[in-house]
């Protein structure tokens, strides 16, 4: 049995098991997955955050609750890179939006890897959506 | 086989023949994908091409590629946090592993391209800080292994032109394909469609 039947077999086993179970699943790492009406744009463009922030949790970057009037490098718990302590950035709506244009040119030594959104209304709307993240909102629980 | 054979061959040979060429072509690709192709193009042709740690390009490269690898090493624990949690069937396990091992493909190969450019590649944490409360049962891992494998496919999306080495973005393409196959497989099992769009990012 090659390597590809074997891999088709273990898929339909995967589909037998759970098709029909689900009818949408909300992220385990933040309600990411999906997608509400409200703010269903930034939400669905922070899609490309997710390989390594989490609203809530620190992982391969910090947490984005509480981002918004943030001083740049200072969530508790997270190894930043030099450059980013550093650079003592308040995250705002304009100091994300020059961020986010090219990451790697607007703080050079920062760790993510990211190219950026050049797109002006993405970039808008996915600043909007991070401004929710706040205290009370459902994504937040639990953050300090 | 001659063409005058080809036309006057039956027409479930050819299918028959046909089936197997393209199960020997899948074997084949699929032993490559990454071992073959991907290591070579980091761990290899890099060798000569990187102007050392010094180089502010070559340093801006070796940081994202540690990002990836960070990344890769909590892929790799989540795998593991699923695989040990004793909500998978057999057989769904054995696909999560399999997925893990490509994973730990992914951090030996994107690890030896950060030694040939004069870096150190992380570890993996001691820790992660995975929303364990919330993996009831096996749908929940499914899920969180598609939130994990979504991210990634976009994390290296944004990675791939931000390479100043092209055969590091060549490389991330490769890898890239890989975690959106996984995507695809994990939303198929979970119900979802498995391939929502002509586009991603």
């Amino acid at each position: 049995m090659t390597a590809a039947v074997a891999m088709c077999r273990l898929a339909k086993a995967l589909l037998l098991l759970l098709v029909g179970c689900i009818a949408a699943a909300p992220s385990l790492f933040g309600g990411v997955v999906g997608g509400t009406d409200t703010g269903a744009a930034g939400q669905d463009i922070y899609g490309q955050c997710i390989g390594c922030h989490s609203p809530d949790r620190n992982r391969t970057g910090p947490l984005h609750c509480g981002l918004f009037g943030r001083v740049s490098g200072t969530v508790q718990g997270f190894e930043y890179s030099p450059a980013m302590r550093e650079a003592r950035v308040t995250w705002d709506a304009e100091s994300l939006d020059w961020f986010l244009r090219s990451p790697l040119d607007a703080i050079p030594g920062t760790t993510m890897g990211f190219a950026g959104i050049r797109d002006d209304a993405r970039r808008t709307q996915l600043i909007e959506w991070l401004e929710t993240l706040v205290e009370d909102s459902p994504l937040c629980e639990g953050v300090r | 086989m001659h063409n005058e054979d080809l036309k006057n061959a039956p027409a479930e040979l050819l299918v028959e023949t046909a089936r197997r060429s393209r199960r020997k072509f899948i074997a084949e690709a699929g032993a490559l994908t990454f071992s073959g192709v991907a290591v070579a193009m980091l761990g290899g042709q890099s060798t000569a091409i990187a102007a050392g740690i010094g180089d502010a390009a070559a340093a801006q490269d070796v940081r994202i590629l540690r990002t990836a690898v960070a990344a890769e090493h909590e892929a790799v624990a989540a795998y593991q946090l699923g695989a040990e949690s004793g909500l998978l069937e057999p057989a769904v396990l054995k696909v999560a592993v399999k997925f893990q091992g490509h994973h730990k493909e992914h951090v030996e190969a994107l690890a030896a391209a950060i030694r040939k450019l004069g870096g150190d590649a992380p570890d993996a944490l001691k820790q992660y800080d995975f929303p364990v409360e919330k993996l009831k049962n096996q749908a929940d891992v499914l899920n969180f292994a598609a939130g994990l494998e979504r991210g990634a496919v976009s994390a290296y999306a944004g990675a791939i032109p931000a390479f100043d080495n092209r055969e590091l973005s060549s490389a991330a393409a490769s890898i890239l394909a890989d975690e959106a196959m996984h995507w695809a497989v994990l939303r198929h099992a979970l119900g979802l469609d498995p391939v929502p769009g002509a586009f991603f990012s």
